[in-house]
This record gives structure tokens, C-alpha cells and sequence, in this order.
């Protein structure tokens, strides 16, 4: 056969597998957020592109353009430095119960924002922890948006910066230090250079976030702080300014167009060959004053900023005498919901295991797609393209699902499938994310082989791939159903009041009066938080390939 | 080797299971016996009221609870061609123009209208909407906190920017919530146009709190609530309802003598709800059949209590705790629904750089 067939044969292999995951994001996606657009800026004679240059231009717009991004920066900046030293800890330490710690640290990037906030709030704001010990209240301060912000993505650096700084070859900074370098030196000319990429990579995850934050700067700035984001569940929700809304949700599509495009280039940079090693032998018992030390202040760190406000948010499920609050979670109390509240657990559940096969197989085919060598630029664009929903406002796509999706075959409305749908888009990136390297990693050469043999294509992806990439797939699964139980921007559009999932019930018990409501709250949230950290101590212990981004 | 084998077939099977339950029965079906009501969380009605409209009518009611009562509306306008119910309630007056030039409902002439006094009518003559209820949205203050000071209590819009009210308000914010809207207009009725801004450049002078909504106002900050005194809330005035009072009586522990909190009667603005046949309802029939119900006196009746707001059909009886601890304001402010048409979307803005920036 020639070159140029088995190319084209290739290109129509990789066509077969991304048809499914694009007609996917056409139709819950795409569409949807181009029909509220549309609804914002086109009239009867036609697009209004004029209007994104008035909004942009009024004062209170740039104001929370300039919050948005200065947030955002101020974030990361804070992230890294927090975070940094707990990936070398992580990566190059042994110390017992590090699996549990690691499952630790991470058990916030996967909780509702809600719940976070919350745990915040009884920390940090009015009544708060800091507040009857020294009088000190945070809330409705950028410092408490900041801290919160730190406490989400703190896993996001030591996850991706631990997992390559684990694999790096130690013998290259100790060469350097064999030849004179300070331990200091050493790092900054051989270590540093080696990791630059993963830190890059991390720091505009973690700016993408921030960036786009939410709950966190509603919850706990109060009135005074927007986000870009927050701007637009304003205008859209509550101003019905959808021009206005349109408007900023095409700036805020830029800028993460923008983020993620300089992100896939990092991460493109970062499969440049490294001298990589098994991360089992590089991780060592902390020798010397200096790496103890370390290792304290990184624990400490993470007791006070990540473990405390999950501890008090158990600690005031437990208020009452008895697990009074956990109890109350079976009745029914007739006012705030139809159903007792346990019985979102339940549908929680079955929404996040509807959400988790949706998200694994769209991400598992596009990862499928994107992991072929000869992938071309239209390809990597999509792989960017994937990661769009993490970006772009769940209201908009809440209000984009309600006019878009509204007749037959696709009237979804009033169907419970909408919600695992809207979860499925955010959890999708994550399958990806994890699939791809070790797909990428999969030696061609095996697949040839067995192809050689006689394999038919199913045949070698079964034998061959199937079994290199099982634990991936798991961990992809995991992290896509922990994402999906937590999810809370889009689901609270359009989960029904009858069938609240987990966050919603928690949003909503936090908005009724009362001892009880609040307790219950605590309760349920704590409950989501303990099968949070189950499925990720699952994962800890499934995975074996760290060189995944979360 | 066959741990793991074991391991993931019991998890594929669970995932399976799970998945086929969650695919069974949650979907309700929309059909010539069934109305829909689209309406806010703060919907309520006594079981026992609603089985008797079922039971007479034939109809069996559907309700989606669609956020709050400007979402809910905002949301109907956005779905109008292809509605997802058939009535919708809790539209105010103050939202309500942004509704009628939407076109979101067609008219119907509710049976009982006529027993509705005309001053809540305000859509009169094409009847697109359906008055069901009115309130006040008004100052409450914290009776022990001004004892114990021995300092009286405010008693209009003007007092609250005094000096020695300084630090002690606390309110919404206009721009996401329906009292701090209304306190907003009020405030605008009061001082018009003109001099609103100055109002409120002395209120943010005197210390005036703003934050996002109701229940954070209310339950955390303010000093009077049983649950702000918990919380430790330290605001002697809130922007809430004049049926605040009663209702911090009727759900105590243990029933006071009279309400721990007070409404500072210069302060009130009076909110009236709506109820409309939706534009391109499936089930208009039913829909008519339910707005007649909503001004029926049972409805009327049982309304107070589960809502907190006062019934507006003449006659109909308001049970004695609700008026003994929280009358109805005598002179609240008002604004015609076209002023605050022409004007809500440019005073929010305003009141937003003001006071927020």
C-alpha cells in the first residue's frame, strides 16, 4: 500500500471516531450557546455587531473586565506560590499516608462551589471561626475570593507539576551538584528548566479557572465583586439585558479561545522528550533539616487552608445531638422540597452515572481521534475546542438549552436527561485530558505488530490498546463522575425542583432560615464531600500513569 | 489478576443498574387534563386547598418552580413560542411591564374579578394579568436593639440617612433582589427622579450595608431574626416585608407577647402580584379554570399563611396573628407600572454605580 492510502485510510479512521463526539458538541453545545447569542444581538434587520463596542466601552463593564482579570492573575500567582512546594513534596518525598494526602488535597477541586462557599463562609465570615477567635471577617473581601480560589486549584498544581517532577531523573540534579552547583543553582538551571512547561500548563488551568469563577465570587464577595462571568448570570438572569449578556459572553469566549490555545501549546511543548523515570524510585524519606521543615510547612499549609474549612463544615453537621441533622435528612419537612432531602443522593447518583458513561465515551472517542501521530492542526483544534465548555457560562448555556432545544426529536426541556447532558459537556475535557497521553504513549509499533499478525483493527484496539489504556479509562471515569456530582452552575438551570441534585438541595437548604435548614445543609454537603473523596482514593489507587494532567 | 477482573465487572454492573434506573418515569406528560403552573420558589399552598380545585375542576396541577420570581419570569419570556406551562404566577409589579411588552401572556377575565379592589387592577381594561396578592416591602427594626439603646426608632425614608441611625441599615441589592428593588422604588417615590441619588449618596454616607439578597440580609445580618441573633447579625433595620413581624411570632419556639420586631411605617412599598394565561399555552382551558381559582376565596384565604402576603379580594377573611403582628402599611409608597417601565432598567444602573462602585 502506499503512503498515501494508509494516510487517507488514517484520516477516514479518525473521521468515523470524532463524527459522534462532534455531532455531540454541535448539537448540547455549540447550538445552544449560538442561539442565546443570537437572541442577545441579532434583530430583524440583521447582527448588532455594534453593540460590543458600546458595552466594552461603558465604565462598569471595564471595571469588571479589569476585577476579572486582575482576580484571576492575583489567583494564580497565589496558587503557585502556595502550591509549588507541595509538588516537590508530593513528588519527591516518601512519607506515610502521601495516597491519602494526595486524595486529600485534590477532594476540593471536585466539591460544589457551593459547599466551598459555604465552608468559607463558616471560617471566614460573620459568626465564623476566625470571627469569634479574633474578631477577624474576610467575607465580602477579595482576600476570602482569593483563599477560596487557592483552596480549589491547589490540586491542580500538585497534581501536574507533581506528576512530571516525580518522573524527572534526579541523577541530573545531582550531576549538577557533583560539579558545584548550589542546591539552589541546581534547581533553577536543571530541575526548573525541565519542568517550566507543566508549571506553565498549571498556571493557565488554574488562571482559566479563576478566570472564569463563579460561585466563589458570588457567594463570598458579595454585591461588590463581578467576574466576567458573574456579569453575565446578572445580565442574562436578573437585568435581562441579553444584548448586553451576548456581548460579554463573546469576550469571555476570546479570552479562554485565548488561554486555551496558549495552554495546548504548553502541553504540545511538554511531550517533548524528557528523561523520564518511574516516579516509585525517585521519592525518598526527607533527609536534612531543610526538606523537614519543607515538609511541615506544606502540611501545614494544607491543614489550615484545605482541611480546616472541610473540617468545620463537618464539624457543624455534627451540632446537633445524635447526627440530628443526618437524621432530619430522611423526612420530609413539606416546605422545601417534595422529596426528603437523602433522596438527592439518590438522584444525584443516577444523574452523575448517566453523566460519567455520556462524558467517558464522547472523551474517550475524541481522545481515540486526537491521539493518531499524524493528527493535523484541525484535529489539536478541536482538542481545544473540547475544552471550551469549562469556559464559557453555565447560565448561558442553561438559557441556551431552554430556547434551543425545545422541539421535536430534541424536545428535552422537561426531561431528566438535560442534566446529565449539561454535566457530561464539563466532564468530557476531563476524560480527555487524562486519556490522551496514555494513549499517546501507546507504542505504535505494538499495533503494527498485531496488524502483521492478522489482528482486524477491532481485534488490536481490543488486544492491544484496550488493555494499556483500562486503568486510564477508570480514572478518566472517576474524575468525570466526581466532576458531574458536583456540578452546579448549569444543573441548578435545570435540575427540577422535584428531583434537586445534590448541590442544588445544598443551595437551596443554605437559603432557608433556621438551625435546622443549615445544619442539614452542612450534613448533605458533607455526605457529598465523603463520596467525593471515595471516588478519588479509588482513583489514587487505580493509577499508575502520572504524567496525566489532573 | 481475578480481584481486578472482579473488581471492574461489579462496577460496570453497577453503573449499568444504576443508569437503567435513573432512565425510568420522571418525565410528566403534558395533556388536556393536566395544568401547568410556572411560578417562583416561594410558591405555597395548603394540600388540602389544591386537592379540592383538582377535585372539582378535573384538572390535575403541575408545578414547575422555576428560581425566582424574576428568573422564573425572565425565563418565560425566553420560552414564550413554545411555552413550558400553561399559567404562570408571581410576576409583581415592578417586573411587570418588562412581561406585558414581551407579550408573555393573552387576556382572560377571571370569574371573581369583580370583587377585586381596583387599585390592584393595574393592567385594567385588557386584563392580561390577574391580581392574586399584595404586600409591602418596608424597613423592620429590632425592638431590643432600640430599648436598649433608648433610641426611637426611625419612622420615614428621611430618618434612615440621619447620623444617628449611622451603621445600622442593612439592605438588597436592587439589582438582584425584589425588596432591595422595591426599597429602591420606594425611595424614588418618595424623593422622585431628581433626588433619589441624593438620597441614597447620604444613606452610603450613614453607613448603609448592601448585599446580594434577602436571606442573607435578613437571617444573617440583621440583629431582630431569631436566626440573625444566632448568627450574630448586628443590623437593627433591614429592608424586608411588613409581614415580617408576624411571621417571626407565629414560627417562635415559644410564642412572644408581641413581635420582637416593628415595621417603620414611612418605609413601605407596596408590591402586587400577578397571575397570567401564558401566550401559546397548551392547556388554556385549564389554565382559565386555574386563575379562577386563584382569586377564589379559598385561595384568598389560605394565601396569608403559606406566602405571607394578604389576599386582594374584598371579604376575604385574614386569619387574626397575621393582622394582630402585621397589618398591612396604610400609606405605602407607589409608582405607576409605565413609570417604573421607563425607568427601572436606568435607576438600577444608576443605584448599581452609586452605591455598589
Amino acid at each position: 500500500m502506499t503512503a498515501r492510502g494508509r494516510r487517507s485510510r488514517g484520516s477516514a479512521a479518525r473521521l468515523g471516531l470524532l463524527a459522534l463526539p462532534v455531532a455531540f458538541f454541535a448539537v448540547f453545545f455549540a447550538w445552544p450557546v449560538a442561539a442565546i447569542v443570537a437572541r442577545g444581538l441579532k434583530t430583524d434587520g440583521g447582527w448588532r455587531f455594534g453593540r460590543i463596542a458600546d458595552v466594552v466601552a461603558q465604565p462598569d463593564i471595564r471595571h469588571v473586565l479589569w476585577f476579572t482579570c486582575w482576580q484571576a492573575l492575583a489567583s494564580t500567582a497565589l496558587t503557585l506560590l502556595l502550591a509549588l512546594p507541595a509538588a516537590f513534596v508530593f513528588a519527591r518525598l516518601d512519607f506515610p499516608g502521601k495516597q491519602l494526602l494526595r486524595a486529600v488535597v485534590t477532594v476540593p477541586f471536585v466539591l460544589p462551589t457551593v459547599v466551598a462557599g459555604s465552608a468559607f463562609l463558616a471560617l471566614v465570615g460573620h459568626g465564623g471561626l476566625l470571627d469569634q477567635l479574633w474578631g477577624v471577617r474576610l467575607d465580602t473581601t477579595v482576600w476570602a475570593i482569593l483563599l477560596a480560589h487557592v483552596f480549589f486549584n491547589y490540586a491542580v498544581v500538585v497534581r501536574t507539576v507533581g506528576g512530571l517532577w516525580a518522573q524527572l531523573d534526579p541523577r541530573q540534579e545531582e550531576a549538577a551538584r557533583m560539579l558545584g552547583a548550589s542546591p539552589l543553582q541546581a534547581w533553577r538551571k536543571v530541575t526548573l528548566p525541565a519542568l517550566a512547561p507543566a508549571v506553565a500548563a498549571a498556571a493557565l488551568m488554574v488562571f482559566l479557572f479563576t478566570f472564569t469563577s463563579f460561585g466563589v465570587v458570588q457567594i463570598l464577595g458579595g454585591p461588590a465583586f463581578s467576574t466576567l462571568e458573574v456579569e453575565i448570570y446578572r445580565q442574562t438572569s436578573e437585568v435581562f439585558d441579553l444584548s448586553t449578556a451576548a456581548v460579554l459572553t463573546l469576550v469571555q469566549f476570546a479570552a479562554v479561545g485565548a488561554i486555551l490555545a496558549v495552554h495546548a501549546w504548553t502541553v504540545r511543548r511538554r511531550e517533548s522528550a524528557l528523561c523520564l523515570v518511574d516516579p516509585q524510585v525517585t521519592a525518598r524519606r526527607p533527609r536534612g533539616a531543610g526538606q523537614r521543615m519543607l515538609l511541615a510547612g506544606v502540611l501545614v499549609t494544607i491543614a489550615l487552608l484545605l482541611v480546616l474549612p472541610l473540617a468545620v463544615l463537618v464539624r457543624r453537621s455534627l451540632d446537633a445531638p445524635g447526627f440530628g441533622y443526618y437524621r432530619a435528612l430522611t423526612r420530609t419537612d413539606g416546605g422545601t422540597f417534595l422529596v426528603a432531602p437523602v433522596h438527592a443522593v439518590w438522584t444525584s447518583l443516577q444523574y452523575a452515572v448517566a453523566a460519567t458513561a455520556i462524558a467517558v465515551l464522547i472523551g474517550a472517542l475524541a481522545a481515540a481521534a486526537l491521539a493518531r501521530r499524524d493528527a493535523g492542526r484541525l484535529v489539536r483544534g478541536f482538542d481545544a475546542l473540547l475544552m471550551l465548555p469549562l469556559g464559557v457560562s453555565a447560565v448561558t448555556v442553561g438559557f441556551g438549552f431552554l430556547i434551543a432545544l425545545d422541539k421535536p426529536p430534541l424536545d428535552l426541556r422537561q426531561s431528566w436527561i438535560l442534566v446529565p447532558l449539561a454535566q457530561a459537556l464539563v466532564g468530557a475535557p476531563f476524560v480527555v485530558r487524562t486519556m490522551l497521553p496514555v494513549l499517546r504513549a501507546v507504542d505504535v509499533r505494538l499495533r503494527e505488530a498485531a496488524a502483521v499478525l492478522g489482528a482486524s483493527p477491532w481485534q488490536v484496539w481490543r488486544e492491544v490498546d484496550l488493555p494499556l489504556v483500562r486503568r486510564a479509562l477508570l480514572v478518566a471515569a472517576g474524575f468525570a463522575f466526581a466532576v458531574s456530582l458536583g456540578e452546579f452552575g448549569a444543573t441548578v438551570f435545570i435540575a427540577r425542583p422535584d428531583n434537586p441534585t445534590l448541590p442544588v438541595a445544598v443551595a437551596r437548604l443554605l437559603s432557608r432560615p433556621g438551625d435546622l435548614n443549615y445544619g442539614q445543609a452542612m450534613a448533605l454537603s458533607t455526605i457529598l464531600m465523603v463520596v467525593c473523596a471515595a471516588a478519588l482514593l479509588i482513583l489514587e489507587r487505580l493509577r499508575t500513569d502520572r504524567t496525566g494532567e489532573f | 489478576m481475578h480481584k481486578k477482573t472482579f473488581v471492574a465487572a461489579a462496577v460496570g454492573l453497577g453503573l449499568v443498574t444504576l443508569s437503567a434506573c435513573g432512565s425510568t418515569g420522571q418525565s410528566g406528560g403534558a395533556d388536556s387534563k393536566t395544568v401547568t403552573l410556572v411560578s417562583h420558589d416561594s410558591w405555597a399552598v395548603s394540600k388540602s386547598v389544591l386537592q379540592d380545585f383538582e377535585k372539582r375542576s378535573g384538572y390535575k396541577v403541575r408545578v414547575l418552580k422555576d428560581g425566582d420570581a424574576g428568573q422564573a419570569v425572565n425565563k418565560a419570556i425566553l420560552t414564550k413560542d413554545n411555552p413550558q406551562g400553561d399559567v404562570l404566577f408571581g410576576v409583581d409589579n415592578t417586573l411587570l411591564s418588562r412581561a406585558l411588552d414581551n407579550g408573555l401572556f393573552q387576556p382572560y377575565t377571571a370569574k371573581g374579578l369583580d370583587k377585586v379592589g381596583a387599585q390592584f387592577q393595574l393592567d385594567q381594561g385588557k386584563h392580561r394579568v390577574t391580581p392574586v396578592d399584595y404586600g409591602d416591602i418596608c424597613v423592620n427594626y429590632d425592638k431590643a436593639y432600640f430599648d436598649r439603646h433608648h433610641l426611637t426608632p426611625p419612622r420615614s425614608f428621611a430618618d434612615l440617612a440621619e447620623p444617628r441611625y449611622k451603621n445600622l441599615l442593612v439592605t438588597e441589592n436592587a439589582a438582584t433582589s425584589s425588596p432591595g428593588l422595591g426599597f429602591l422604588l420606594g425611595s424614588a417615590a418618595r424623593f422622585g427622579d431628581k433626588g433619589w441619588p441624593d438620597y441614597w449618596k447620604k444613606l452610603k454616607a450613614n453607613g448603609v450595608k448592601v448585599v446580594d439578597g434577602w436571606e442573607q440580609a435578613y437571617y444573617q445580618e440583621f440583629s431582630g431574626s431569631s436566626e440573625g441573633k444566632k448568627a450574630g447579625g448586628d443590623r437593627p433595620l433591614v429592608v424586608s416585608y411588613a409581614s415580617s413581624p408576624p411571621a417571626e411570632v407565629i414560627y417562635a419556639k415559644k410564642r412572644p407577647a408581641t413581635a420582637p420586631t416593628g415595621v417603620v411605617s414611612g418605609t413601605c412599598f407596596r408590591q402586587v402580584e400577578f397571575a397570567g394565561l401564558l401566550s401559546n399555552a397548551k392547556n388554556p382551558k385549564g389554565a382559565k379554570a386555574f386563575l379562577d381559582f386563584l382569586v377564589s376565596k379559598e385561595f384568598q384565604e389560605d394565601m396569608p399563611l403559606n406566602m405571607y402576603v394578604y389576599p386582594v379580594v374584598a371579604g376575604a377573611k385574614v386569619p387574626a396573628d397575621f393582622t394582630a403582628y402585621g397589618p398591612a402599611a396604610r400609606h405605602p409608597e407607589t409608582l405607576a407600572p409605565d413609570r417604573i417601565a421607563a425607568n427601572r432598567d436606568q435607576w438600577v444602573k444608576a443605584w448599581t454605580s452609586l452605591v455598589l462602585k
